[in-house]
């Protein structure tokens, strides 16, 4: 079909998603804005001022570009999930199936309107941040590319959730059983420099160590990891996960009988 | 002229060995009203399901207006609406942005979609109802939602699978008058159906399909012909005499309600003129039912016509 057809075919998946997390925000932006400041108030300004400095900031600095990356890689991967799963659910997904729409354009929009929820909800979390601590921003730039591509890797990870799940209970399971712990464990609230040298090893087959520490060094300029790495990493991760996320909707796995 | 469908040898066996579809073959021509009739568990929605590639065949060829589902799916799409059995739509969105969404899809852009929503939603009476959620409209309402989310790309084919189930009378001889309309504006329709009679009154063309194959495929009015009898309801005066015509069947359903079997080379004059000998008023008559059952029922052996 002709570029103008794919992207207008584009815009409406993106915009249908975009309407989708806009429409229930009490369920989509609000929560992880009250869980955030939970985590400021308990593990910052509480904890943390106990803990004093790590990676030579105070602790609330340390933690903010993780907590930031934390509300984005959950919100991008349930907005996929969720959304992907009900249109399957509801069988509303066959409105696509039968159209012309490419199998790419399917998988874009969706991850788009993923990427769009975790941005706005990054976002959001970022300005409630600024009530507990002053942010310094050591190169923007680094801080855009990583969140834009973690939240595409976690959106892709949501769309593939979906097309296997055959319940609502089937898509609370990775996030529950893989997400949360690699999260945290990924770096979000402490240095790996200071773990044991056997548990850094460990930590390096974490991808979210990779994410959450780019992410990091574009706030404060300080990384457990090479940046290169990281992006490497995350690179790797986008193209393995689209890959598979367009074979199993080419091949119907899911979706067609 | 360009066929509309061309179906070729196709198989459908699903996980489990179930085989759906056994190579059927079907040609539907551009312009056609077509029915495609069969019992419960025939392969009719398995038929549809593969030609809007829904379903994955096992087997065989599909082409649509030329295009090869194979080599050129996403052309062939293009030329297909589908109105599916079930309902099918974000039940929590409006009737708007279900419209405007699923035009999207087919490269239209926003402004002429909601200028095509406005207009189908009209015409199928639910424009009172656009900024409203989907949940909320009546089965009926519902079903006129698809029919219009269907034409939303304006098709070339419209393929429709049980669209007047559970539609009052009423409402589904509007709905016939509709597609009426689509068909003779160049639109080729693809029915399926419960009801016989709507089969019979819309479509020009007709496959009977049964356990997976074609066991009929022709033209409406050559296969009513084939009909060797056909059965007349009589409604007589109450107090007639019990009637006795010869070389009729007839069946006394009670005081006042007479059935008679008429056999094609029989004229039902012959009837008439024996029921007045012998002093019998007929007041009314009508058809027992609609002859596509009898033949249908002939021809696959099921008196369940029903939902696949």
């Amino acid at each position: 079909m002709s570029t103008t057809v794919n992207r207008i075919a584009l815009k409406s998946i993106l915009y249908k998603e975009v309407h989708r997390f806009m429409r229930i925000w009490v369920q989509t932006l609000v929560p992880p804005a009250i869980t955030i400041s939970l985590y400021f108030v308990i593990f910052g300004s509480l904890i943390g001022s106990r803990i004093g400095e790590m990676g030579g900031f105070d602790y609330m600095s340390f933690i903010v570009p993780g907590l930031i990356m934390m509300s984005v890689i959950t919100n991008s991967y349930s907005n996929v999930a969720s959304s992907f799963f009900s249109a399957k659910w509801q069988r509303n997904v066959e409105e696509m199936l039968v159209a012309p729409v490419p199998n790419w354009v399917i998988v874009a929009g969706y991850v788009g309107g993923g990427m769009c929820r975790g941005m706005l909800v990054g976002s959001i979390v970022t300005l409630v941040s600024l009530f507990f601590v002053d942010i310094q921003i050591h190169n923007i730039w680094v801080i855009i590319f990583t969140v834009c591509l973690t939240s595409a890797v976690f959106s892709l990870g949501g769309l593939i959730n979906a097309i296997f799940a055959g319940s609502f209970d089937d898509i609370s399971i990775i996030p529950t059983f893989i997400l949360t712990p690699l999260t945290y464990l990924g770096g979000v609230f402490y240095s790996i420099s200071l773990l044991p040298e056997f548990w850094q090893g460990v930590s390096q087959l974490n991808p979210i160590v990779y994410m959450v520490n780019a992410f990091r060094y574009g706030f404060l300029g300080i990384s457990d990891v090479s940046l290169t790495v990281a992006f490497g990493v995350i690179g790797v991760f986008i193209v393995t996960l689209f890959t598979i996320a367009m074979t199993l909707i080419t091949k119907g796995i899911g979706l067609r009988s | 002229m360009q066929l509309a469908l061309e179906i070729s040898d196709l198989k459908k066996v699903y996980k489990g060995g179930f085989e759906a579809l056994k190579g059927i073959n079907l040609k539907v021509e551009q312009g056609d009203f077509f029915a495609l009739l069969g019992p419960n568990g025939a392969g009719k929605s398995t038929s549809i399901g593969v030609i809007t590639s829904l379903v994955n065949k096992t087997a065989g060829q599909v082409k649509v207006f030329g295009y090869d589902i194979d080599n050129e799916l996403e052309k062939a799409k293009s030329f297909l609406g589908l109105v599916p059995q079930e309902f099918n739509f974000n039940q929590f969105e409006t009737l708007l942005t279900i419209l405007v969404n699923q035009a999207g899809y087919y490269g239209v852009d926003r402004k002429l979609a909601f200028e095509r929503a406005e207009k189908y939603l009209k015409q199928l009476d639910l424009w009172e109802k656009r900024d409203g959620a989907a949940r909320m409209l009546s089965g009926g309402m519902k079903r006129r939602l698809m029919i219009a989310r269907a034409l939303m790309h304006e098709p070339k084919m419209l393929i429709l699978d049980e669209p007047t189930a559970g539609v009052d009378i009423e409402l589904r001889r509007s709905m016939w008058e509709f597609l009426r309309e689509l068909n003779q504006q160049g639109i080729t329709i693809i029915l399926t159906t419960h009801y016989l009679e709507e089969a019979e009154m819309l479509c020009r063309n007709i496959a009977i399909i049964d356990s997976g194959e074609i066991v009929k495929n022709t033209d409406m009015k050559s296969l009513l012909a084939t009909l060797d009898i056909e059965t007349f309801i009589l409604d007589i005066k109450l107090g007639s005499p019990a009637a006795n015509i010869e070389n009729f069947t007839t069946r006394q359903i009670d005081d006042h309600t007479l059935e008679v079997d008429v056999k094609k080379c029989q004229s039902i004059n012959q009837v008439f003129s024996q029921l007045t000998e012998q002093g019998i008023d007929v007041q009314s008559m009508r058809n027992k039912s609609n002859r596509l059952e009898e033949l249908f029922v002939h021809l696959t052996g099921n008196n369940s016509i029903g939902e696949n």
